[in-house]
This record gives structure tokens, C-alpha cells and sequence, in this order.
């Protein structure tokens, strides 16, 4: 059995309250009004020399100057507004993402009856445990979005009424078919979840296989599930925040962000335990597996992510084009600078056999991949939601030091609950002895 | 300089696996083993060095996309651009997303023909080559070990027998 080491609870807790502080900070530094922005920017261009300028223009056409510049500000000002809120989605939905890739690849274990990793089910079990957490505070987001914040442009009325685009789109982008489908998602997976777990459980302790039968053919129906609710939600989640663009394969370009995440999550959180001794049954045969899968799906990541962008370049529609375009003008660093952490770092750091069997690479390397992947969904998200007024601050840093808090917390608690050898799998002795 | 070697038969893989482990504990030098199909583990059994082929691959990888690089540059850009979809065609960087593709396929194509053609230099193998299968037999049930005689024959004989032999031969080897 695991103990929840006294160390790790009190990091997991500092880093709680740390980020619950930095959230909070994030907040209330937001600008309260217009009038705040149009200070800031008058600032800022006063520190860049521009005011001549302006002065300049404003002699002859003072009266338009002055319309566009509070326009400006206001725009300004709504994604200002959006930020410690955008900060707080994207690390929310990261962990979320971790959590149900670890789930998705669970299943994929069960149904194709695969052997090699028995050994790691438990640890798979710990991270999904955090699929009920994260649904709830997702969830609580979605409720908050539809009355707090403007992240997502469809669910006010007042953009509606002047978009006919979004308005032949209403009969799917309304707010309460989009909570309804939230809440199908994630009760169905977090039910999956839970059924599982105790399948697994209960046959440690059979004498039959009754129990392994169950596992597998629930574990089938969830993946049919899966794979149809995760294109959805993809596309309610993250594609809506730019409610004209659309791109059919974003499902799978999101999936594929997921499960590098997440077995990426399952060799680190397997390693840091078996450095701690408890996962004995590990050997380095199963962290070459798991390597090798970071390595297979950073390139699959890496194919959907050109594929996507190279259609839409090639067509160069204006409607679609401009997804693109927004992210080379204002966020090249994080969209171009992402491609190589988590394409061409792993393809050359894991490509070696040898590389993937010694736990030092696999961290590094395993690091690496979760902060490349952390910028995906930041690429995603922010350009819709705060536009080019995005940088990396305190509401950044201190979402993503919360949820890896509650992340950390939540895991490693439901690891001491049962024994870390899933021993009642029929494939366990196949598991134990697995080599390469 | 003696060539002589003796043939071990066996029909069993995992009585082969044994065989070679007692073999090689008892310090004799196994020249080849001769199997219908790859047994698992015996290269480790062997104490064969793991293969270099992987490198070579990755080198002729890279080889494949400096070449496709230069070949497209060289069709598209400077012999005769041509205007595709209104695509830039003045400038390499402009128009790269475009042949990402050729270049994947062109290191793949590398990598692999120039892989197997390696496999087949480094293993002396080529078309009508003559088989240097000592046995037919071996292309369908038995397993057959060569260890190189050196010296003492008739105790090398008498230890292989012990080894769960089911026929031994002495030969020279060419």
C-alpha cells in the first residue's frame, strides 16, 4: 500500500494556496472599468514617444480618432477582463485533459487486452481519480462563463443579435444545450471511471473472471463513447471560443494533445514511485513501452498539427485562414516555439532505444512534452479570449500552481486506497515478467 | 589453419536456447546458429552486439531530407517556379508547408531502401547467392549450431551430446 507522503501533501497544499493567492491577485488587478484601460494605454504609448504622433492625426479628424480610441479601450478592456479567467480555463482544462487521456488509454489497455501493463493500472486509476474533481470545477467554469465572463462571445445575447453567422449556429451554440452536453460528457466518463475502478477491485479479490468480463466489455462501450463525446467537447470547449472558424479534424488534433499528455503524466508519476520504491513490479521494459508511445504520438501530435494548419494554408479561405494568421501576428514565440518542444525535442531525445529505457531522459524529456503541450492548449485558447494582450503573468503561473495542487493532491490520495498491483488481472504474471 | 567445425542438430528452440547457454558457459565459440524461424532472445543468448542498423537509418533519414530540400528548392524555386494555387514561388520559405510532405516521404524513402540495402552488404547477401545453409533441414524443423573446433574434438563432441542433441556432424567449413 501507498502512504501519501507528508512531504508531497504539503507541497501539494502550498501550491494551493499559493495559486488560490495568485488567482486572486489575478482578479482584482484585472482593470475595474474603460477608463482604467485608457490610462494604461495612454502609459504605454506615452512611454513609447507616440503621443507626437497622435497629436499629429488628432488635429485633423479629432472627433473619429477620439470614437476609435475608446472603441480601442473597450475592446482592450474586455480582454483584460478575460485574462485571469482564459489563465484559470487553460490550466483547468490541461489537468482535465491529463485525467481523461489517462482514462481514454486505460480502456484502449482493457479492450485490446494488452498484457505489458497490468503493472501500471493502479498508477492509471490515481490520475483518473481526479476526473470527478476536474469535471466539477470545469463544470462551475461553464456556469460562471455563461454569466461572469465574455470567453465565450456566443453566450451573449447582445454579440448574437449582430451575428448572423452565430445566429444560424444557435440551434447548437445555446447555453443550455451546452451545459446539458457538458454534464453528459462528463458524468459519462467520470461513471465509466468509477464502474471500472471497482471491476478492478472487486476482481483482486474473485476466484473468476466475471468481473474481468464486465471491465472489458464496458471498457469497449466507453471507448465508442469516448471517442464521439471527446470530438464534441472538443469542439463546445475550445473551437467555439472562436465561434466562425470551424476545422473538422480539431477532435483529433485535440486528442492527440491528450494522450501525449497523458502517458506522458503516467511514465513520471510512475517513475517518481517506483524512485520511492513502491512500484518494484515496474521494470524498465514498461517505461520503454510507455517512451515509446511519448515518442509515437508527439509525432501523431505533430502530423495533425501541420496537417491542420497545411490545408487551411493551401485553401487560404479568408474565414478559416484567419485562425492562423492571428496566431503568426500575435503569438509566433508560443505557436512556433510549441512545434519544437513538443515535435522536434522528443523526436531527437526519445528516438534512441537505449534513451528510453533510463528514467532521467524519460523526465526530461517527459517535462518537456507536458510544457509544449500546457502552450498547445494556451494557443488554443488565449488568441480567441484575450487576443494580443496575452503574456505570461501571475494569473498564468498561478492557475496552473492551483490545479497541479489539487492535481497532486487528489492522485496521490487515491493511490493509498488500494494496493498498487491490480494482482486478480488474468494478465498479471504476463505483466510481472514482461521484457524486451 | 583448421576450419573444422560441429554441426549440433536440435528440433526444439527452447532445448536450442539451453544448449547455447551451456555452450557458451563452458567457453566453446559458437560460429553461427542456423534457425527456421527468429527464436526470441537467442542474440542476447548469443552474446551477439546489439545491431547498428538504427543509426544508419537515422543518418540516411537526415541524408533523404537534405536531399528532398535541395530537390525541391531546385524544381520549384530556381529551374521552373510555377504559379499553384497562387502559392508564392520566389522564395523557398515561403512556399515550405507545401513540400513538407515530399520532404517526410523522401527521408522515409532513404531511410529504408538505403537500410536494406546496408542489411543486405553487411550480411553478404545478394541476388542468386548460393545458400550457405548447411542443412536443408533447417529451413523446416531443426535447429542446427555450429561451434568451432579447437583442439580437443572428442571432448567437444561428448559435451554437446549431453546438451540434448539429436544428431552431430563434423565438417569443415569453407
Amino acid at each position: 500500500m501507498y502512504t501519501f507522503s507528508s512531504k508531497l501533501k504539503t507541497l501539494s497544499l502550498a501550491l494551493m494556496i499559493i495559486g488560490l493567492l495568485g488567482v486572486g491577485y489575478g482578479f482584482l488587478s484585472a482593470p475595474a472599468s474603460v477608463d482604467e484601460v485608457k490610462v494604461l494605454l495612454q502609459e504605454s504609448h506615452n512611454a513609447h514617444g507616440e503621443v507626437v504622433a497622435a497629436a499629429d492625426h488628432g488635429t485633423a479628424e479629432s472627433g473619429d480618432a477620439a470614437q476609435s480610441e475608446d472603441a480601442h479601450a473597450e475592446h482592450v478592456y474586455h480582454l483584460l477582463k478575460n485574462k485571469p479567467w482564459s489563465a484559470l480555463y487553460v490550466a483547468l482544462f490541461f489537468f482535465f485533459m491529463i485525467s481523461l487521456g489517462t482514462l481514454a488509454f486505460y480502456a484502449i489497455q482493457h479492450v485490446s487486452q494488452a498484457g505489458w501493463s497490468v503493472v501500471l493500472f493502479r498508477v492509471m486509476e490515481g490520475i483518473t481519480a481526479y476526473l470527478p474533481v476536474g469535471g466539477v470545477l470545469l463544470f462551475v467554469f461553464f456556469v460562471l462563463s455563461a454569466t461572469q465572463n465574455h470567453l465565450f462571445t456566443w453566450m451573449d445575447p447582445e454579440v448574437v443579435a449582430n451575428d448572423v453567422l452565430i445566429q444560424n449556429k444557435a440551434g447548437y451554440l445555446n447555453v443550455p444545450f451546452f451545459l446539458g452536453r457538458a454534464a453528459i460528457y462528463i458524468l459519462g466518463w467520470v461513471l465509466y471511471r468509477n464502474y471500472a475502478r471497482k471491476m478492478t477491485l472487486a476482481q483482486d479479490a474473485s476466484t473468476d473472471l466475471s468481473n474481468y468480463r464486465k471491465l472489458f466489455k464496458s471498457s469497449a462501450a466507453f471507448l465508442v463513447f469516448f471517442l464521439v463525446t471527446e470530438s464534441m467537447m472538443s469542439w463546445d470547449w475550445i473551437m467555439s471560443l472562436d465561434p466562425h472558424w470551424f476545422s473538422t479534424l480539431f477532435g483529433w488534433y485535440v486528442f492527440s494533445s491528450l494522450i501525449v499528455s497523458a502517458i506522458t503524466t503516467i511514465a513520471l508519476v510512475s517513475i517518481y514511485l517506483k524512485g520511492k520504491g513502491y512500484l518494484e513490479f515496474v521494470n524498465n521494459s514498461h517505461l520503454h513501452d510507455l517512451a515509446k508511445f511519448m515518442f509515437g504520438f508527439s509525432i501523431f501530435w505533430a502530423y495533425l498539427w501541420f496537417s491542420q494548419f497545411m490545408l487551411i494554408w493551401y485553401a487560404n479561405i479568408p474565414e478559416e485562414v484567419t485562425y492562423f494568421v492571428t496566431r503568426f501576428n500575435d503569438y509566433k514565440v508560443p505557436f512556433l516555439g510549441m512545434v519544437v518542444l513538443n515535435f522536434v525535442f522528443p523526436l531527437l531525445i526519445l528516438m534512441n532505444s537505449d534513451f528510453k529505457r533510463v528514467p532521467w531522459f524519460i523526465v526530461t524529456a517527459g517535462i518537456i512534452v507536458l510544457i509544449g503541450h500546457y502552450i498547445d492548449i494556451f494557443v488554443m485558447i488565449m488568441p480567441a479570449t484575450v487576443g494580443d494582450q496575452w503574456f505570461f503573468g501571475i494569473s498564468e503561473i498561478s492557475s496552473v500552481l492551483l490545479v497541479l495542487g489539487i492535481f497532486i493532491y487528489v492522485v496521490f490520495n487515491a493511490m493509498t486506497k488500494a494496493p498498487l498491483l491490480a494482482k486478480g488481472s488474468p494478465f498479471i504474471k504476463e505483466s510481472e515478467h514482461f521484457h524486451y | 589453419m583448421s576450419n573444422k567445425v560441429v554441426q549440433a542438430m536440435y528440433n526444439d528452440d527452447d532445448i536450442l536456447m539451453d544448449a547455447v547457454k551451456e555452450v557458451r558457459a563452458a567457453n566453446y565459440h559458437i560460429e553461427e546458429v542456423y534457425t527456421p524461424f527468429p527464436v526470441h532472445g537467442l542474440d542476447k543468448a548469443m552474446g551477439l552486439k546489439g545491431t547498428r542498423i538504427a543509426i544508419t537509418a537515422f543518418m540516411y533519414g537526415c541524408v533523404g531530407l537534405v536531399f528532398s530540400v535541395w530537390m525541391m528548392n531546385y524544381m520549384m524555386i530556381e529551374q521552373w517556379p510555377q504559379d499553384i494555387g497562387g502559392k508564392p514561388s520566389f522564395a523557398f520559405v515561403q512556399n515550405m508547408p507545401a513540400f513538407v510532405p515530399i520532404m517526410f516521404e523522401m527521408t522515409v524513402f532513404f531511410a529504408a531502401h538505403l537500410m536494406v540495402i546496408t542489411f543486405y552488404m553487411r550480411s553478404r547477401l545478394w541476388p542468386f547467392k548460393e545458400a550457405e545453409n548447411p542443412d536443408p533441414r533447417t529451413t523446416d524443423d531443426m535447429f542446427v549450431m555450429e561451434v568451432i573446433v579447437d583442439g580437443n574434438e572428442a571432448e567437444l563432441i561428448a559435451f554437446l551430446e549431453k546438451t540434448g542433441t539429436v544428431e552431430i556432424k563434423v565438417t569443415e567449413k569453407h
